[in-house]
C-alpha cells in the first residue's frame, strides 16, 4: 500500500511502460496522462479493501478508456490487490491481463475497451447507491476523444435528472485521440461550459498537479444536488520526453533503447 | 487485408468520383494516402459510430458511395439500428468496413472480438455480407463494392494474412462460392470463410486429406444453385468460420439445405458439421491462433470420414 500519491503515480508510470514494452503493446500515451489521477485516487481518495475487492461499501471506480488499462493494473498491484509479479503476465497467452480493462482482475469493476460505455454504467451504479441509501461514491475516468460518443451526453442528462452528487466524472483531457488532435477531430471547447450547461458542477484543473486533483475531488464530495465533472488538463505520454504530446505513442511500443531511456527519465 | 482493401480503394476512387471514405478516429498508417489524395472525399467522424453511420447514409442519399472504416464491433454492433434503418431500409450505398474479424485483435479482449456481428448483419434485408478469405479476395470484393449500388458489409481480417489464391479474380460476382480444391471421391467438402481459410487449406494439404475445399466470401446472399450442387454432390459438409455457431455461415447453409430438402429440391440431407465458436466469450489474453484453438476452431482428420 502506497499512501504518497506522487510515489504511487511514478510507480504506475514505470510499471506501465515496462508492461507495454514487454508485451509489445500499444496505448502507453493515455496510460501516462492519467497516472497522476490514479495516483491520487488510489493512495488517498478511494475507499477499498484489497483483500475484499467486492466489499459492499467500497467506492466504485470505472476506467472507461479501457485501452489505458496498464496504469490501472499497475495501481491495483501497487495497492496490494494482487502481487506485483502478476503484471509480468500482461499480454501473455492464457493470462487474465488483457490489453483492455478486464473485470476478471481483482479490483476492476467493469470491463471496457469499447469507448463510451463507462459513464452510463457509472450512472447506474451511483443511482443504485442512492436508492439503497449507501454512501459509496462512484468515479469514472474517460478520455477526451471518448467524449465524442453521444452516450456520455445522454448519461449526463440522466445524472442531472437524478441529482447524482455521488457521481464524479474525470475527463483525461490530453488533447489527442485516435487519429488526430481533439481540437481538430471534433472540438469539445468550450468543454467546461458544455458540461455545466448539462446541469453539472464542473472543475477544471491541471491533471498532473496532485494538490489540484485532491482539491477537486474534495469539492466534488461537498457538492449537493448535482454530479461533478473534473476536466483534467493533461499531456499524453506525460513523464517520458519523446512520448509527450505525440500521437505516435497511442500506437507504438517502445524498443529496448526507448524503454531504457523512459525508465531513466522516470527515475529522476 | 486492410492494406489490400485500402490500396484497391484508392485505385477505385481514382475511377469513381462518388467514392467517399469515413473513418471512426482510427486507421493510423493505413488511410493517410487516401486522405491526402482525396481530401474532399475523406472525413474523420470521431469516436461516434452511431452518428457516423447516419452521416454516411445522408452522404449516400446525396449520391456518394460511402465507405465507413472502423474496428470490429464499432461500425457494426454499436450502430446496428442506423445500419438497419437509415442505410438498409433506404437501400443506400454505404459500405461498412470492419477490420479485425473474429479474434484478429486477440489479446485486446472481448470488446475487440468480432464474433457475433456476421450473424446480426445477415438478418438485415438488402445487406450484402462479404467475408473475404485472403487479400486477393479482399481486393476483388473492394472492386465489386465500388461498382455496386446498395448496402454492403465487408468483414476484413487485419494485417499480414497470407494469400491462399494464386491468381487474382477477373470478375467476382456477389454470392460466388469459390472452389479451391476438388476431392477425388466427392464425398466431403470443407467450406471456410474469412482468414481462417488459410488454416483450412494448410490443414488438408499437410494431412493429405482427400476433400474438396471451397472459400465462401459471401455469407449473404448465398448462391442457391451452388449450395444445391454442393449438397447433392457431398454427403459430408464441414463449415469452418471464426464466429459464433449461432447465425453464422454454417447456420446459413443448414437453413438453405433444410429449405431445399423440405421443398423436395434435394432428396438427401447431407451431414453438415459446424466448426465455430460454441456460444461463449473468451476473456483470456492470447494471439489469434491461441484463441482460435481455445475456442475449438480446429479441424480433425476424422471429421472428413
Ligand atoms: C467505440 C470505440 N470506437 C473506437 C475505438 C478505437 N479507439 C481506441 S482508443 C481510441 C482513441 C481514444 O482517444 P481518447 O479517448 O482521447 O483516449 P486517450 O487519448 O486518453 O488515449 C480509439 C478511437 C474504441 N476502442 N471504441
Amino acid at each position: 500500500m502506497i499512501t504518497d500519491s506522487i510515489v504511487l503515480a511514478n510507480a504506475i508510470r514505470k510499471h506501465s511502460v515496462r508492461m507495454v514494452y514487454r508485451a509489445g503493446a500499444s496505448h502507453i500515451g493515455g496510460a501516462m496522462s492519467m497516472a497522476d489521477i490514479l495516483g491520487v485516487l488510489y493512495s488517498s481518495e478511494l475507499r477499498y479493501k484489497p483483500d475484499n475487492p467486492q466489499w459492499d461499501n467500497r467506492d466504485r471506480f470505472i476506467l472507461s478508456k479501457g485501452h489505458s488499462c496498464v496504469a490501472l493494473y499497475s495501481a491495483l498491484a501497487l495497492c496490494d490487490f494482487y502481487p506485483i509479479e502478476h503484471l509480468d503476465d500482461y499480454g501473455k497467452e492464457g493470462s487474465f491481463f488483457l490489453s483492455h480493462t478486464s473485470h476478471y482482475i481483482p479490483g476492476v469493476e467493469v470491463s471496457s475497451g469499447s469507448l463510451g460505455h463507462g459513464l452510463s454504467m457509472a450512472v447506474g451504479m451511483a443511482l443504485a447507491g442512492k436508492i439503497k441509501k449507501k454512501d459509496y461514491r462512484t468515479y469514472v475516468l474517460v478520455g477526451d476523444g471518448e467524449m465524442n460518443e453521444g452516450s456520455n451526453w445522454e448519461a449526463m442528462l440522466l445524472a442531472t435528472q437524478k441529482g447524482l452528487n455521488n457521481l464524479c466524472l474525470i475527463i483525461d483531457y490530453n488533447k489527442l485521440q485516435g487519429y488526430g488532435r481533439t481540437s481538430e477531430v471534433l472540438p469539445l471547447e468550450p468543454l467546461s461550459a458544455k458540461v455545466q450547461s448539462f446541469g453539472w458542477n464542473c472543475i477544471t484543473i491541471d491533471g498532473h498537479n496532485h494538490d489540484d486533483i485532491k482539491r477537486a475531488l474534495a469539492e466534488a464530495k461537498q457538492t449537493t444536488g448535482k454530479s461533478t465533472a473534473i476536466v483534467a488538463n493533461t499531456v499524453k505520454g506525460k513523464g517520458v520526453s519523446y512520448m509527450e504530446d505525440e500521437l505516435l505513442w497511442h500506437y507504438r511500443s517502445p524498443n529496448e533503447q526507448e524503454y531504457n531511456q523512459a525508465i531513466k527519465e522516470l527515475e529522476l | 487485408m486492410r492494406t489490400a482493401f485500402v490500396s484497391q480503394l484508392i485505385k477505385e476512387a481514382e475511377q469513381h468520383p462518388d467514392i467517399f471514405l469515413i473513418i471512426g478516429d482510427l486507421g493510423f498508417n493505413v488511410v493517410e494516402e487516401f486522405a491526402k489524395k482525396f481530401p474532399d472525399r475523406f472525413l474523420n467522424a470521431g469516436i461516434a459510430e452511431q452518428n457516423m453511420i447516419g452521416v454516411a447514409a445522408g452522404l449516400a442519399k446525396e449520391g456518394y458511395n460511402v465507405y465507413v472504416y472502423s474496428i470490429a464491433n464499432f461500425p457494426t454492433l454499436r450502430c446496428i439500428e442506423q445500419i438497419r434503418y437509415d442505410v438498409c431500409y433506404h437501400n443506400l450505398s454505404v459500405k461498412i468496413v470492419a477490420v479485425g474479424a473474429g479474434y484478429a485483435y486477440g489479446s485486446l479482449g472481448s470488446s475487440h472480438h468480432a464474433t457475433e456481428e456476421m450473424g446480426m448483419m445477415r438478418t438485415i434485408p438488402d445487406l450484402v455480407v462479404a467475408s473475404p478469405g485472403d487479400p486477393i479476395e479482399a481486393k476483388a470484393i473492394t472492386t465489386l463494392s465500388a461498382n455496386y449500388q446498395g448496402p454492403m458489409y465487408l468483414r476484413l481480417g487485419k494485417a499480414g494474412e497470407k494469400q491462399v489464391h494464386t491468381t487474382s479474380f477477373d470478375n467476382m460476382m456477389i454470392g460466388d462460392i469459390v472452389a479451391l480444391k476438388q476431392g477425388s471421391t466427392g464425398r466431403s467438402a470443407l467450406l471456410a470463410t474469412g482468414s481462417i481459410l488459410h488454416y483450412a487449406n494448410e490443414f488438408i494439404s499437410e494431412k493429405g486429406i482427400d476433400t474438396s475445399l471451397y472459400s465462401v466470401p459471401f455469407i449473404k446472399p448465398l448462391n442457391k444453385q451452388q449450395i444445391k450442387e454442393l449438397a447433392q454432390k457431398h454427403n459430408n459438409i464441414i463449415v469452418l468460420e471464426e464466429h459464433q455457431k449461432s447465425a453464422g455461415l454454417g447456420s446459413a447453409i443448414i437453413e438453405q439445405v433444410s429449405d431445399m430438402y423440405a421443398s423436395g429440391e434435394i432428396s438427401v440431407f447431407p451431414k453438415i458439421k459446424r466448426v465455430a465458436i460454441d456460444d461463449c466469450f473468451y476473456h483470456l489474453s492470447g494471439s489469434q491462433a491461441f484463441l482460435r484453438k481455445n475456442a475449438g476452431l480446429v479441424l480433425h482428420e476424422n471429421m472428413f470420414e
